[in-house]
């Protein structure tokens, strides 16, 4: 062995001697038995551990130049945008990088549905999923006002106006969330606080506990078998591969492919035709002028769909707050012993198809001006929406579910 | 596998681009193509922007220096020409008319035009530097088909005119079209192709990264091309021991 790597060794044994170094690469990589047989589903996670890690960068850069006042927000992104060196590049990798995340976050809750990844043993994992979930959400929230454009700002002015709806307490409330009596300095400074620090903490506590718990029970997979069910004469899973390297070596693919989309947003449509950043959040905010049509960003827009198609201001915001709370439900909800969409009946395939497109829709309407007719076809897809959580025990308590083989199948 | 995973995430991305393809219901009246290459037309563009705009807007998050570099305009160029209301290449590019009695004047104060392009759109630019038409009922005298009781005057009358509205038959609300009344400096055309280097200018100042953005771009893509032939290639090899 050289001089060099004998170094490495006794660095590494005097640390070890001191602190489970070895243990915790070999508990959490190399001797962390996955399913061999993860698919294009399964990228997702890791990919939501990437975008977690560029955001965190870019906006530790952002924030060194970014000025939290409604005096000067504005005009400070103007000049990270012009003067500061590579400030449009960190910028837009921020603002791309929140869409990303909640395209990356939908397609692996989207995942765990599939393949029944939130049912036992896993019902911890999901509900720990759904808190990131939560926090995304906040954060999201949270950034969205830092810009103080005109879509920050009315936003925000109405997203904290539905805490209005509760009754009693409502209107207090809003004032306590806002610290005045509109959304303004005070509420940039302190949403500002929430953003870069409170959250990001909780998120990383959240995702570390995700992760901990994932690596307790085993990751599922999509033939939804129990690989430690079968293992060989070393208590090693028969279908199992180490994480490290055939995992580490996959998801590096999987990483550069959504590189390389990333960058394509970043680079050729940073605004993505409005979707990504508004066109109404180029003009600073003006608490006189309302805009004539205030949308949230596209991630909100499904459940801003079904606020909108509530007659009543309470009830839709009652029925908004279900539609995100009911995700936590469903470890609960469903009672097929089946787990992988591969070995459902009819039943839980045409339900999850039909929540797939309802989703997606409402996502569409919430993006556009409620006309009577789309405020029908949101409560129609309302509708679907809930009776797919609502009626999960009753289809898939007697679903043709098909046998579940002993073994993965595919690799 | 790999041929899979790019099909589902074009899938994916498909999905989401099915709701950016809806319009505004009141769009631009007509469609302008903005080309950042156009270097002449940027220059252009930039001279009538400070000799028609700058009157009354400014662009302050804009730095004349800046634009100079970016525009391949020389400095003393910039210095004689560009710039009216300073004399330091690196100040921002502000109207010497006081927000206060602008306000006075026209009833709002003239907004800032740095990010014009990025709010409204280039489209809605052109369409609003092209239709300015004749209206005595006005308190400038003009009205707007892009955007009706607009509290500008058409300070660009001497280059494009006087249009007054021409009405649909048996109807005096609906207009169907502009016609010439007095003309100004410039034909049409030359109007058009003014006004398209103005909107192209103002698309420049509303973001100057773009000069870069693209080919870096080109660039970043192209490694990480390379890179995922390294990384499918590393893949391939742990994983042939995997059945």
């Amino acid at each position: 062995m050289s001089r060099f790597g004998k170094a490495v060794d006794s660095t590494i044994g005097w640390i070890d001697a001191r602190f489970p170094l070895i243990k915790m690469w070999n508990d959490h990589l190399a001797q962390y038995y996955a399913p061999k047989n993860f698919n294009f589903w399964y990228y997702f996670g890791s990919l939501a551990l990437l975008v977690l890690v560029l955001q965190f960068l870019t906006g530790i850069w952002l924030t060194m130049n970014y000025k939290p006042s409604a005096e000067n927000a504005f005009a400070s992104v103007e000049y990270i945008m012009r003067d500061v060196e590579w400030g449009w590049l960190i910028r837009y990798m921020h603002s791309t990088g929140a869409s990303a995340f909640f395209i990356v976050v939908y397609l692996h809750m989207f995942r765990a549905m599939l393949y029944g990844s939130y049912k036992k043993p896993r019902e911890l994992i999901w509900i720990l999923g759904m808190f990131i979930y939560l926090c995304l959400m906040a954060e999201a929230f949270f950034g969205y006002l830092l810009p103080w454009g005109q879509m920050s700002y009315w936003g925000a002015q109405v997203i904290i106006s539905l805490f209005g709806a509760i009754p009693f307490i409502g209107e207090e409330l809003t004032l306590w969330i806002r610290g005045d009596f509109n959304v303004s300095d005070i509420t940039l400074n302190r949403f500002f606080a929430l953003h870069v620090i409170a959250l990001p903490l909780l998120l990383v506590g959240l995702v570390f506990l995700h992760i901990i718990a994932l690596h307790e029970v085993g990751s599922n997979n999509p033939d939804g078998v129990e690989i430690k069910n079968k293992k060989d004469a070393n208590g090693v899973p028969l279908d199992g591969i180490r994480f490290h390297p055939y995992y580490t070596v996959k998801d590096m693919v999987g990483m550069v492919v959504f590189l390389i989309l990333f960058a394509m947003v970043v680079f050729f449509a940073p605004e993505m035709g409005g979707y990504f950043l508004e066109h109404a959040n180029f003009e600073p905010a003006d608490p006189l002028k309302t805009p004539e049509h205030i949308a949230p960003v596209w991630y909100f827009t499904p459940f801003y769909a079904i606020l909108r198609a509530v007659p009543d201001k309470l009830f839709g915001v009652l029925a908004m707050g279900a539609a995100v709370m009911l995700f936590f439900a469903l470890p609960w909800l469903d009672k097929s012993p089946v787990k992988s969409i591969r070995y459902r009946g009819w039943k839980y395939r045409g339900a999850l198809t039909a929540f797939a497109i309802s989703f997606v829709a409402l996502g569409w309407l919430g993006l556009q001006a409620a006309t009577p007719t789309y405020t029908w076809l949101a409560r129609f897809f309302a509708v679907v929406y809930f009776g797919f959580f609502l009626l999960m025990p009753f289809y898939t308590r007697n679903d043709n579910d098909k046998t579940v083989p002993e073994r993965v199948t595919d690799r | 596998m790999i041929c899979s995973m790019l099909r589902s995430i074009s899938a994916v991305s498909l999905l989401l681009l099915a709701g950016i393809a809806s319009a505004a219901s009141d769009g631009p009246i007509y469609h302008v193509d903005v080309d950042m290459d156009d270097e002449a037309s940027l220059q252009r563009g930039a001279r009538l922007f400070v000799n028609y705009c700058m009157g009354c807007h400014s662009a302050k998050f804009m730095r004349y220096n800046r634009m100079a570099e970016d525009l391949g305009i020389p400095e003393t160029v910039l210095e004689d020409n560009l710039m009216f209301g300073t004399d330091k290449v690196g100040e921002t590019m502000q109207t010497a008319m006081p927000a206060e009695q602008a306000e006075e004047w026209f009833g709002v104060a003239p907004p800032d035009l740095t990010l014009t392009a990025r709010s409204r759109g280039a489209d809605w630019i052109y369409s609003y530097l092209m239709t300015f038409y004749r209206d005595p009922a006005s308190s400038t005298g003009f009205n707007n088909l892009q955007f009706p009781d607009a509290s500008m005057p058409h300070v660009l009358a001497e280059l494009q005119g006087i249009k007054a509205p021409v009405y649909e038959d048996g109807d005096d609300e609906h207009i169907a079209g502009l016609e010439t009344v007095v003309e100004g400096s410039m034909s049409d055309d030359e109007y058009a192709r003014a006004m398209r280097d103005l909107v192209n200018f103002m698309a420049y100042i509303s973001e100057p990264a773009q000069m870069q953005r693209y080919q870096i771009g080109f660039w970043v893509i192209f490694y990480l091309l390379i890179l995922l032939g390294v990384v499918y290639a590393l893949k391939r090899n742990f994983w042939r021991d995997i059945h």
